[in-house]
């Protein structure tokens, strides 16, 4: 009976998501923390700091000092195979190339020196002390670490949110006795020319951010890399979304990096490598509204000692806790077992560097991809990102006994969704207690909670009001969009099913490709996306499925159209890019021209009253929203200029990139603009 | 002379006896009923028998190492079940019999000598003899061809019944290679060449000798010997393989620095297939006619065809023979040196790499020191290199050489190795240790039996790999095993280790030793079987090769058309194809 097939199929289709989710997700059962403050504050900081030091090494291999390894790569055949290649292609001799070799590592390579850890273990617990409320760390975490560390070289791979993460880091290391990593930071730290070197002998090694084609650094700097990793001096740490998040979402992978620390093993020169995802999870950013007006468009302030000496009036506020969280090491081995046939590697000799091959590439990509997700998934949720969520969708302003009531609601359905939650007491002290904390952004007047939207003094004109006001919501949606992986692929399920009932996979499908810039959605997994997406919506009674159908129910309405709010912004960024280049963009629009062009576009519309959304001023969303349509074909890069013919492109026999956004179009912009 | 001794080689042959060798040998374990291994009633392990340097010596410290090592007990037996396995009943072909019998070439059609014939000595082989499990298939008879004539018979009766020849030598297959396919229906008739052991003449002018493919290598060497020659080709199974085998599996031989393996060996190949007889009509020592069709026979694992004759190249016995041994702090620099030696193309007539496993090993089978003064020199060695050299016990590794020449040049040949050697931080460790060394490939198949009578199942695989990857491939290998072995429920540490046995100008070949001790497992074969299938994945995904010399029987067939490619395949099989049409040679080796 068919109807009866179709039941079973989705019943069966249940159940694999749902086996599916559990492996993805391990933590359905997570660890305790601990609070590694708690001990700071109880006993000396300076004993702390001279404590003995005695971590347990890869294999018991002795350390290795910094200069020896550095005389490994320079030996090393890798490095000599380049140094006469490039030595023949530029007519210079091998000796100079080799000497310029030894240049290059040595601004590079790190000087680990337990006394300088020693003074930074003694002024961070100062520090941290005065910062933080608690610093929280799962120990049976360090206790699967410790194990991996003994067993195969390891790989550190944490979350990037703050330049806090990697003293952070080894901060952690150090007080559980652990191996202390080596870091690959960006050359941008050694503009400060004390705390560079500082940080040099705490373990960082510096890469310049872009070396494209340049042989020689690529391959100093994959070789010293791979040396350190081979014989397991030390775990290597490093940032696979390769800078700092400035919207609190996590950004696609880079894979330069990970491309060098997988390679040993499809080359066989190591047994296997452990992947560890850390998640760290900050209550409250130390950079956070540098970090709105930064995508604003204020540049960046450049690295400098002077600058970090000026930051110091930080230290007097109260940033709430920070839980840092040990993922389960992911064996490199057991995840390319049938993916990648090493064999291929038997044909080409060892040192000489090659590109990855197609089936190398994707499995490095999908690697990458998964370990976000993994570390996204063990990030630890405070209450304040629950209760951003939902102001973001009242930036009128709440009542109070509102808000506590919508946060409960809403904790409950993160909870079914197998959020990470950290609720230290009743929601109501909570909700209070996360106001408090975050009084910058949210003020309580009377019985109303709203935005705080900082007053300059003096008079202010209306682009300097807007600029206030982008701040600030910026900042509460950097605290929004940590909950957003957790939601995100209901929410595109939601979004879909209110704008194309008829054709809800095709929609998510769209939507899935369209937002992958945005979001980390691992490749090609849009099926089983969207089949998590149902199973999550069926759970909580939000949605129905007979047969072939999704039917919205009555229970389920107030979570859907929190879904719909949630991606309400991202839908409406991307409408007003897509809008900038139909409308106002010349043939010849550079690049570089694109990001100021369509902020004036949107600071235009908002003034004018057409358009409410604010977070379309975010240059990391105009970024995203560009590289999508450029993805998508609805943009082409002809010699850096733009062309756009979003007109022209087909999506599926029904769908066109037109016709979905005059669907999503909402909110005082009629559907003819597009057009 | 040359004469004469064509008369004394001739007259070797006992008609009447067929199976000599089956009267002395077991049929449940390695080599001679005479010679094994056991723990006396003072828990003393000792050697029996006359015929090895060991026999009948105590070896005082290997039921330690033993227990040690395995976890295992000597109080925890599991001696062979000696009933005799049930065979299955004969399917005989009637008038393929029948035209035998009118041929006058012996054959049989015994329990016994049928199931001496249906297997080699894998692990799940002898474990099977020694539980008394049935074979599934074996033999139906087996004939006796008394020389190449006879053997042309057979094929030829065989083509015209469709019955299914499976060769068989010396027995000492470690690929499954002589397992009868379960799904054959036809007679399988096994054809032993053992009575085709004469040398047939011997030219001193040009150094060949011309053999009967059945000999046995230890008899090809003694016969060569007693007029002043051999052959060189001394493969660890020596004592018991036969030149056809040798042929039929491309095999390897200790000192093939000097004498090369066998492919450099042969001359000149006879061999008897469906189709005919197929040899060359000259003994050019090389030709360029095409690509060589020996290399259709070498290798062919008794799937086209049986070696009947075969020209082999000869030597004058070497004037002087000096063993020696080097010892290295760490596996590491004991590849090195050897790859030194291999890259200055010094090396020894053997040279060989122990790891430090295989160094305890070889220290365990110490007979009993006789004198005080010699248990005196021992610890005052042992002193030395560890106390005042600094090695680490647990770390270093023995390299074992041995040296054939005349006396002068030897002496020469060996300063200059040691000379090498002492860049790599190498010690010359004397010639005892060497000796002993090589003495371990000679009873180590007599150890896997002792240690299967007390719950240690043991094999022993080998590779060949490019010099770079020498000792990535020994570490991830054994570090394979070793997890492979955790996760299938193994209770007890499994040994692995690993020695390095032949050098080449670009790689070398490995051998791997791998047991553990099965207490607590309901299939122990089935677990090591697993293991060992990974442990062979992990070697090609290290750019090893899929054999070097034991071939590819049934064991490895799977792995065949990654290792050689399809269109590999495919040449091999249009060859078969046209060769044996019929699969009379039905053993199902290879493809």
């Amino acid at each position: 009976h068919p109807h009866q097939a179709t039941q079973m199929s989705n019943y069966c289709l249940n159940i694999l998501v749902f086996v599916t989710l559990q492996q993805r997700d391990p933590m359905l059962k997570r660890d305790c923390f601990e609070d590694i403050l708690e001990e700071r504050r109880n006993s000396s900081d300076l004993k702390y700091a001279l404590r003995c030091y005695a971590p347990v090494l890869y294999k018991g291999v002795t350390p290795c000092k910094a200069n020896m390894l550095k005389n490994i790569v320079l030996q090393s055949d890798q490095l000599h195979y380049v140094i006469n290649q490039v030595s023949q292609e530029s007519g210079e001799a091998p000796d100079i190339i080799q000497e310029e070799a030894s240049v290059i590592l040595e601004e590079m390579a790190h000087r680990l020196q337990i006394s300088t850890v020693r003074c930074f273990a003694f002024a961070l617990s100062k520090a941290f002390k005065t910062l933080f409320q608690h610093v929280c760390v799962n120990e049976e975490g360090i206790q699967r670490l410790q194990q991996a560390i003994q067993e195969h070289p390891v790989v550190l791979l944490p979350s990037h949110r703050s330049y806090m993460d990697f003293l952070l880091m080894s901060y952690i290391l150090y007080t559980y006795d652990l191996a202390l990593p080596v870091i690959a930071a960006g050359m941008d730290f050694m503009g400060m020319k004390f705390v560079g070197e500082m940080l040099r002998m705490s373990g960082a090694f510096f890469i310049r951010r872009s070396f494209g084609g340049d042989k020689l650094y690529w391959a100093v700097f994959s070789e010293y890399v791979k040396t350190m990793l081979r014989n397991g001096f030390a775990p290597i740490e490093f940032f696979l979304e390769g800078t700092r998040s400035r919207t609190c979402k996590s950004l696609t992978p880079k894979l330069g990096l990970l491309n060098i620390v997988i390679e040993p093993f499809f080359k066989g020169e190591v047994f296997d490598v452990n992947l560890v995802p850390v998640s760290i999870s900050y209550e409250r950013i130390l950079e956070e509204s540098l970090y709105a007006r930064e995508l604003l468009g204020v540049p960046k302030p450049k690295e400098s000692t002077s600058g970090l000496l000026k930051a110091r009036r930080i230290l007097s506020e109260d940033y709430g806790s920070i839980h840092v969280y040990f993922g389960q090491p992911v064996s490199v081995r057991s995840l390319a077992q049938g993916k990648v046939n090493r064999s291929t590697y038997n044909l080409f000799p060892r040192h000489i560097p090659r590109k990855p091959m197609e089936e190398t590439q994707s499995f490095v990509n999908d690697t990458a991809y998964r370990i976000v997700r993994l570390q996204e998934d063990n990030m630890v949720l405070k209450p304040w990102v629950l209760m951003a969520s939902l102001l973001l969708q009242n930036l009128e302003g709440l009542e109070l006994s509102v808000l506590t009531e919508q946060t409960v609601w809403l904790r409950g359905l993160a909870l079914s969704y197998a959020a990470f939650l950290d609720w230290p007491a009743p929601t109501a002290k909570v909700v209070s207690s996360s106001l408090a904390l975050h009084r910058g952004l949210a003020c309580v007047s009377g019985d109303r909670v709203s935005l705080v939207v900082g007053e300059p003094l003096g008079p202010v004109t209306p682009e300097e009001a807007l600029f206030n006001r982008a701040v600030s919501v910026l900042s509460c949606a950097s605290y929004r969009n940590q909950v957003l992986h957790v939601f995100l692929r209901p929410a595109m399920l939601a979004v879909a099913m209110l704008h194309l009932s008829d054709e809800v996979y095709n929609c998510f499908s769209f939507l899935w490709d369209m937002f992958s810039n945005d979001f980390i959605l691992c490749p090609g997994d849009t099926v089983q996306d969207f089949e998590e997406a149902c199973y999550l919506l069926v759970k909580t009674g939000a949605v129905q499925m007979p047969q072939q159908d999704i039917v919205m129910t009555d229970i389920g309405q107030p979570t859907l159209s929190f879904f719909n709010g949630l991606l309400e912004p991202f839908l409406q960024g991307y409408q007003v890019v897509c809008r900038y280049l139909c409308e106002e963009a010349s043939e010849g629009l550079t690049e570089k021209q694109y990001i100021p062009a369509v902020r004036s576009f949107a600071v235009k519309l908002i003034l004018a009253g057409n358009l409410r959304c604010y977070e379309v001023l975010s240059s990391d969303m105009q970024k995203n929203a560009l590289a999508a349509l450029l993805r998508m074909d609805a943009v082409r890069k002809v010699k850096n200029r733009m062309i756009s013919h979003i007109n022209q492109t087909p999506i599926s026999p029904s769908l066109s990139l037109v016709a979905v956004a005059e669907d999503l179009y909402r909110d005082g912009l009629t559907p003819s603009y597009i057009r | 002379p040359s004469l004469l001794l064509l008369l004394t080689l001739t007259k070797l042959t006992n008609c009447f006896l067929f199976s000599p060798r089956q009267e002395i040998m077991k049929w449940n374990g390695w080599g001679y009923s005479d010679s094994k291994f056991l723990f006396n009633k003072k828990g003393q392990a000792e050697f029996t028998g006359k015929r090895y340097r060991l026999s009948g010596m105590t070896l005082p410290s290997l039921q330690d190492w033993f227990e040690n090592t395995f976890g295992a007990s000597v109080k925890h037996k599991s001696p062979p079940v000696l009933n005799a396995s049930v065979v299955p009943p004969p399917r005989l072909n009637e008038a393929f019999v029948e035209n035998l019998k009118a041929t006058g070439i012996p054959f049989s059609n015994e329990a016994e000598d049928r199931v001496f014939r249906a297997h080699g000595h894998c692990l799940h082989e002898i474990f099977a003899l020694r539980e008394g499990k049935k074979f599934e298939r074996v033999p139906d008879m087996v004939v006796w061809p008394n020389c190449h004539n006879d053997v042309v018979k057979i094929v030829e009766l065989a083509c015209k019944h469709n019955v299914c020849l499976i060769p068989y030598g010396g027995g000492t297959s470690v690929t499954s290679a002589l397992e009868c396919p379960p799904e054959e229906t036809r007679c399988i008739v096994s054809l032993d060449t053992s009575q085709m052991n004469r040398i047939l003449w011997l030219d001193e002018n040009n150094l060949v000798a011309h053999v009967e493919a059945g000999i046995i290598g230890q008899d090809l060497e003694r016969l060569l010997n007693e007029s002043g020659y051999c052959t060189g080709h001394e493969p660890d199974s020596m004592e018991f393989s036969s030149l056809g085998g040798w042929v039929a599996t491309r095999a390897s031989g200790m000192k093939k620095n000097v004498y090369g393996n066998i492919e450099d060996l042969v001359i000149h190949i006879k061999a008897v297939t469906p189709r005919g007889v197929i040899e060359k009509s000259c003994q050019g020592p090389r030709t360029s006619t095409g690509p060589d069709i020996h290399h259709f026979i070498l290798g062919s694992e008794g799937t086209l065809g049986v070696v009947t004759e075969v020209t082999m190249k000869i030597r004058p016995i070497p004037e002087y023979q000096k063993y020696g041994s080097v010892v290295f702090p760490k596996f590491e620099a004991g590849v090195a040196c050897l790859r030194e030696v291999a890259k200055q193309r010094c090396a020894p007539a053997s040279i060989r790499l122990m790891d430090n496993k295989q160094f305890h090993f070889g220290h365990a089978l110490k007979p009993q020191v006789s004198s005080i003064f010699t248990h005196f020199v021992e610890g005052l060695k042992k002193f030395y290199i560890t106390k005042l050299k600094g090695f680490d016990p647990h770390q270093l590794v023995v390299a074992t050489l041995l040296f054939e020449g005349d006396r002068e040049r030897v002496l020469q040949h060996e300063k200059q190795v040691y000379d090498i050697a002492a860049t790599f931080g190498g010690l010359a460790a004397g010639e005892d240790n060497g000796q002993r060394g090589y003495l371990l490939t000679f009873v180590i198949a007599y150890l896997r039996d002792l240690g299967m009578d007390y719950c240690v199942v043991a094999e022993s695989f080998e590779t060949s790999v490019p010099w770079d990857r020498v000792l990535d491939l020994c570490q991830n290998v054994k570090e394979r095993i070793i997890r492979e072995c955790k996760e299938r429920g193994v209770q007890f540490q499994p040994l692995t280790s690993c020695r390095v046995t032949q050098t080449y100008d670009s790689g070398a070949c490995i051998y791997f030793y791998f047991a553990f001790n099965y207490r607590g497992l309901a299939d122990p074969v089935h677990t090591y079987e697993q293991v060992e299938h990974a442990a062979r994945e992990e070697i090609l995904a290290n750019g090893g090769s899929l054999s070097h010399h034991h071939g590819v029987g049934k064991l490895r067939k799977e792995w065949m058309k990654d290792s050689i490619s399809n269109v590999g395949v495919g040449m091999l099989k249009s060859v078969k194809e046209y060769v044996d049409p019929e699969n009379i040679f039905g053993n199902r080796n290879l493809l």
